[in-house]
């Protein structure tokens, strides 16, 4: 048990460590030159060599490395060249659009998909599983960014019913910018239902084959606390796994909706970043998103072990 | 593996046969571009701007007066080349990514654990900072979407992989003393073929919504080639007054993205029924 939690967690360390390496040469291979940038043509020779120190960029690369690990242990991401403050800030306050959204958004997906993924299950080939495979296939085939728009025409400029972009004035009360999350999350709700309808069928469809159903079928249990009770709380593990996985993935995955509603989410922070070459806030972000991600990940892993006692290694 | 009997009872579905119209009827449009749509797709025209569909303009014009029915038929040949391209190179690097890593045992943990670190980032936003390094051209685009979707082949060729070396005609050949290069492309990577096929079609689709959404987003290709991204990208503060500026180019992704996964599906169906519930 705890030399598998071992191996886990050294597994763990090795990603986030090829994920460090990625994201340095990633930001550091970039074509464009990010003094020139930010001095203009008229830079002289000294005004150069004086930013190249202030940024370290003087130093060869894998000293640069060794640096950035340093300061990122420390919680320094380093400074935005162009929002003049630190990277940590900047993601800071974008990360509540962003989380809000994330879990609204698997919430609704799980809403949808969960119910429909039983019953494709429970009515497997039958028409009303076709019909729901074949929504979760459409869903799945919808551009978000287009759906967006659809959504905004009917239900923010045709019906009013929500603002057409944003979140909320500055200051603005927390009901007003849960509002404004609505319809980006129905979007990426409805969108990564296609998934979880999947996911829920062939897990349910795994559990309902297994000894204990057709148990509990012959003991004269209803077939629905068969379904509800029996198979789904067992079918439930992996597909809460995915759950998990889709919020970490709408971490930073979300940028083609956040750009859509002009949400000031993460994603929309890496989009205006890489449009203006801003190294250190792609290079703080992409590494704050895979990490966040690893880490849901790993936790997910650590909850099998708590709550599956077959998962003894 | 029978390729006519499989392809006579793939025409016994009625899904699968849609789905497959569908994209030949798409195919053929895009490859016969010219010829199907005369008008040309840069030719602006701004006294017949946004104009609603008609007879002279069978899907409308847009903002700049463009024939929409030429730049979605023109738009076609880039969209499905980006994403063919990209179904193609991932294929291949993931194929011997997976093949290496599932076959030989030390080298698996390492390779996958950068596999494992690729598929930390989210697709989009890992395709948007490899464009923005490579810069904004049609082939780094592809590059950028390869690279994405190499892990995820990887992914599915290892997990095969493991499976069939195991298998007894593998020890077979292998006792047989035939050279380990042969024995992964004569003998195994055949019975690769069909989940390979499979995740070309899924990625097909992927990679036609992922380009659509990094140009929407103003990091894919460049704005002036109309691929189905770009001309919802420029055309969508458009869509209150002139609806199908966005509806056309977005049917166009929608229905090529799910006839391949139709058909990717269906094909799977055939090849391996035991697949069907897992996946």
């Amino acid at each position: 048990m705890y030399r598998y939690l071992a191996s886990r967690l050294a597994g763990m360390l090795a990603v986030l460590a090829i994920v460090a390496v990625i994201v340095f040469v990633l930001t550091r291979a970039a074509s464009g030159d990010p003094i020139s940038v930010l001095l203009g043509d008229q830079a002289t020779a000294e005004d150069i060599a004086r930013v190249q120190k202030d940024y370290g960029l003087d130093k060869p690369l894998p000293v640069q490395f060794g640096y950035w690990v340093r300061e990122v242990l420390q919680g320094n991401l380093g400074q935005s060249i162009f929002l003049q403050r630190p990277v940590t800030q900047a993601l800071w306050e974008r990360a509540e659009p962003t989380t809000f959204l994330a879990l609204m958004a698997v919430a609704i997906a799980a809403v949808i998909g969960i119910p429909c993924g039983i019953v494709s299950a429970v009515y497997r080939g039958r028409p009303v599983d076709q019909l729901f495979t074949g929504v979760a296939m459409l869903g799945a085939s919808i551009p978000s960014f287009w759906f967006g728009i659809v959504l905004i025409q009917m239900f923010s400029v045709s019906l009013g019913w929500f603002p057409v972009s944003g979140y909320g004035a500055p200051g603005a009360p927390l009901a007003e910018r849960l509002h404004s999350l609505i319809l980006p999350a129905a979007v990426l709700g409805i969108l990564n239902s296609a998934l979880i309808i999947r996911f829920t069928r062939a897990s349910m469809l795994d559990v309902l084959g297994e000894d204990y159903v057709r148990t509990a079928r012959s003991k004269g249990l209803p077939e629905s606390t068969v379904v509800l009770k029996h198979a789904l709380r067992n079918a439930l593990v992996p597909i809460v796994t995915v759950l998990g996985l889709t919020v970490a993935l709408m971490i930073g995955g979300a940028v083609v909706t956040e750009t859509v509603f002009g949400l000031p989410g993460v994603g929309n922070l890496v989009v205006s970043a890489v449009l203006r070459r801003d190294y250190p806030v792609i290079q703080g972000a992409l590494l704050v998103v895979a990490a966040i991600y690893v880490l849901i990940n790993f936790s997910i892993d650590l909850l099998y072990v708590a709550v599956d006692p077959r998962v003894k290694l | 593996m029978q390729l006519p009997r499989i392809v006579r009872q793939l025409m016994h579905r009625r899904i699968v046969m849609l789905s497959a119209v569908v994209l030949i009827v798409i195919t053929v449009l895009a490859l016969g571009a010219p010829w199907f749509a005369s008008a040309d797709p840069n030719d602006t025209a701004v006294l017949d701007r946004l104009k609603a569909p008609s007879s002279a303009h069978l899907l409308g014009t847009d903002e700049l007066g463009r024939d929409m029915y030429a730049r979605i038929v023109h738009g076609a040949r880039y969209s499905l080349a980006i994403a063919a391209l990209t179904a193609l190179g991932s294929m291949l690097a993931g194929t011997v990514l997976g093949l290496v890593a599932g076959f030989f045992r030390r080298l698996d943990a390492p390779l996958m654990r950068i596999v494992d670190a690729m598929m930390a980032f989210p697709d989009i936003l890992l395709a948007i900072a490899l464009v923005a390094i490579l810069g904004p051209t049609l082939l780094n685009v592809v590059l950028a979407l390869v690279l994405v979707y190499t892990p995820r082949v990887a992914r599915v060729v290892r997990a095969s992989t493991l499976v069939v070396r195991e298998l007894l005609f593998v020890e077979a050949v292998r006792a047989l003393g035939v050279r380990t290069s042969r024995i992964l492309w004569r003998h195994i990577l055949p019975n690769l073929l069909s989940p390979i096929m499979v995740q070309a079609s899924f990625i097909f689709a992927y990679a036609i919504l992922a380009e659509a959404g990094l140009s929407f987003l103003g990091v894919g290709v460049p704005p002036e080639i109309p691929t189905w991204g770009t001309m919802v990208a420029g055309s969508q503060q458009y869509a209150d007054k002139a609806f199908w500026v966005v509806l056309f180019p977005g049917l166009a992704i929608i229905f090529t993205a799910l006839s391949l996964q139709l058909l990717g599906d269906g094909v799977r169906d055939l090849l391996d029924p035991k697949l069907k519930k897992t996946l």
